[in-house]
């Protein structure tokens, strides 16, 4: 009998709410929203954790340029703290290694994760998820019950194709669903809008496509001062205050 | 002191399935701790021990535990071998595993043809072998 499943719920009993970032498809940029979405909620004065559950390759710690980080013991495991945020990943373990990890593997490694790492009084919890619709997703939501979504996208029917796959599994199992954000928005298009008005899916807003957002990476403090912060800040309101933000829905 | 983390899950999963079989109270727990996690068995008893004088069910229980050997298996030349024979694992290696046994395949390889894709058989963390209990009296 594995132990540890039992006791993930009182883990996280402090934590008001969790949201994992995912959007099944690799590359569009779900560590870079959710590790600003961690950096804006923090900034507005939200208490904030951030769990990197991209296990094979984490680089929220490389977004946001967390360094030197190490995790305190005391009756399991604390999150440290970077710039406000209680910071979780398989890296302040692994270090630059490699993580080579079957299926089985993955699981195993979530579930100790989520049994040892003690989240005190948060008001947010943002998960970074891996791509795919497989291990972690199903463990995130069998674990994690309150589990919520934020779906990431890119302008491309390619990309959304697959969020369209995610949503509809997320829904047959009821998982909540917050909305879709569109990321590397570049120019005039509303395809992504109108897909997830067609597909009753609340649609937060765009992050525009910063070409020097490359420059700023591994620095947040030049982060805040990019175009993503200041999109990635204005859709952080709604979840703060129930206001979507549709300033740049076209 | 992650042991008391792990203890914590433990004495949470008996009390959750104990609660399922309708046990009054429990005589025996059998916990196996994987070799690989290399868990501080003092420690670890002593926190279980503390957590479940809180619970009255527990007022008799016998804990019994047993490190498990640790077997690996590469998958891709089907060698097995054991944590002994593993070579290079120094202390900061040993408390990554610790925390996290998955990381084995981080820093650990087939000792015969090299390669980091093995399963671990056996001997890896946390587990309750079995419980013994009594429902108003009558052992189960």
């Amino acid at each position: 009998m594995d132990p540890r499943t039992s006791v993930i719920g009182k883990r996280l009993e402090k934590v008001k709410r969790i949201i994992a970032v995912s959007g099944g498809k690799g590359g569009v940029g779900k560590s870079v929203i959710s590790s600003l979405l961690a950096l804006a909620l923090s900034e507005s004065g939200k208490k904030v954790g951030l769990l990197d559950l991209d296990l094979s390759s984490p680089s929220d710690h490389i977004i946001l340029g967390v360094k030197n980080l190490y995790p305190e013991e005391e009756y399991g495991i604390i999150p440290p703290e970077f710039q406000g945020i209680r910071f979780m990943s398989i890296t302040l373990f692994a270090k630059d290694e490699p993580t080579p990890l079957r299926g089985g593997d993955v699981s195993n490694a979530i579930r100790e994760l989520l049994c040892i790492t003690r989240w005190e009084d948060l008001d947010f919890l943002i998960i970074d998820m891996p791509p795919g619709i497989g291990d972690e997703l199903f463990e995130a939501i069998e674990l994690l019950k309150r589990c919520e979504f934020i779906l990431v996208t890119i302008p491309s029917r390619v990309a959304f194709e697959t969020v369209k796959k995610l949503a509809l599994i997320l829904r047959e199992i009821k998982s909540p669903i917050i909305g879709v954000i569109e990321n590397m928005k570049r120019g005039e298009n509303d395809f992504i809008p109108k897909e997830c008005e067609r597909l009753n899916l609340d649609y937060l807003g765009s992050v525009r496509f910063d070409e020097k957002l490359e420059d700023s990476i591994g620095d947040s403090e030049k982060i805040k001062e990019s175009k993503v912060f200041e999109d990635i800040l204005r859709i952080s309101r709604f979840l703060m205050e129930g206001q979507r933000d549709l300033s740049r829905c076209t | 002191m992650h042991e008391w983390a792990l203890a914590e899950a433990v004495v949470e999963s008996v009390l959750e399935a104990i609660k399922k079989e309708g046990f009054t109270s429990v005589k025996e727990v059998d916990i196996s701790l994987g070799e690989l996690q290399d868990i501080e068995l003092e420690i670890f008893e002593f926190a279980l021990k503390k957590l479940m004088k809180k619970e009255d069910i527990f007022r008799h229980t016998k804990i019994n535990l047993r490190v498990e050997k640790t077997l690996f298996r590469c998958r891709a030349c089907g060698n097995e071998w054991g944590l002994r024979e593993t070579k290079d694992i120094d202390k900061d290696i040993r408390e990554a595993i610790h925390f996290l046994p998955e990381l084995s395949h981080s820093f650990i390889r087939c000792p015969k043809c090299g390669s980091p894709d093995f399963e671990v058989v056996k001997g890896r963390g946390v587990s309750i072998d079995s419980i013994r209990g009594e429902i108003d009296g009558s052992e189960d």
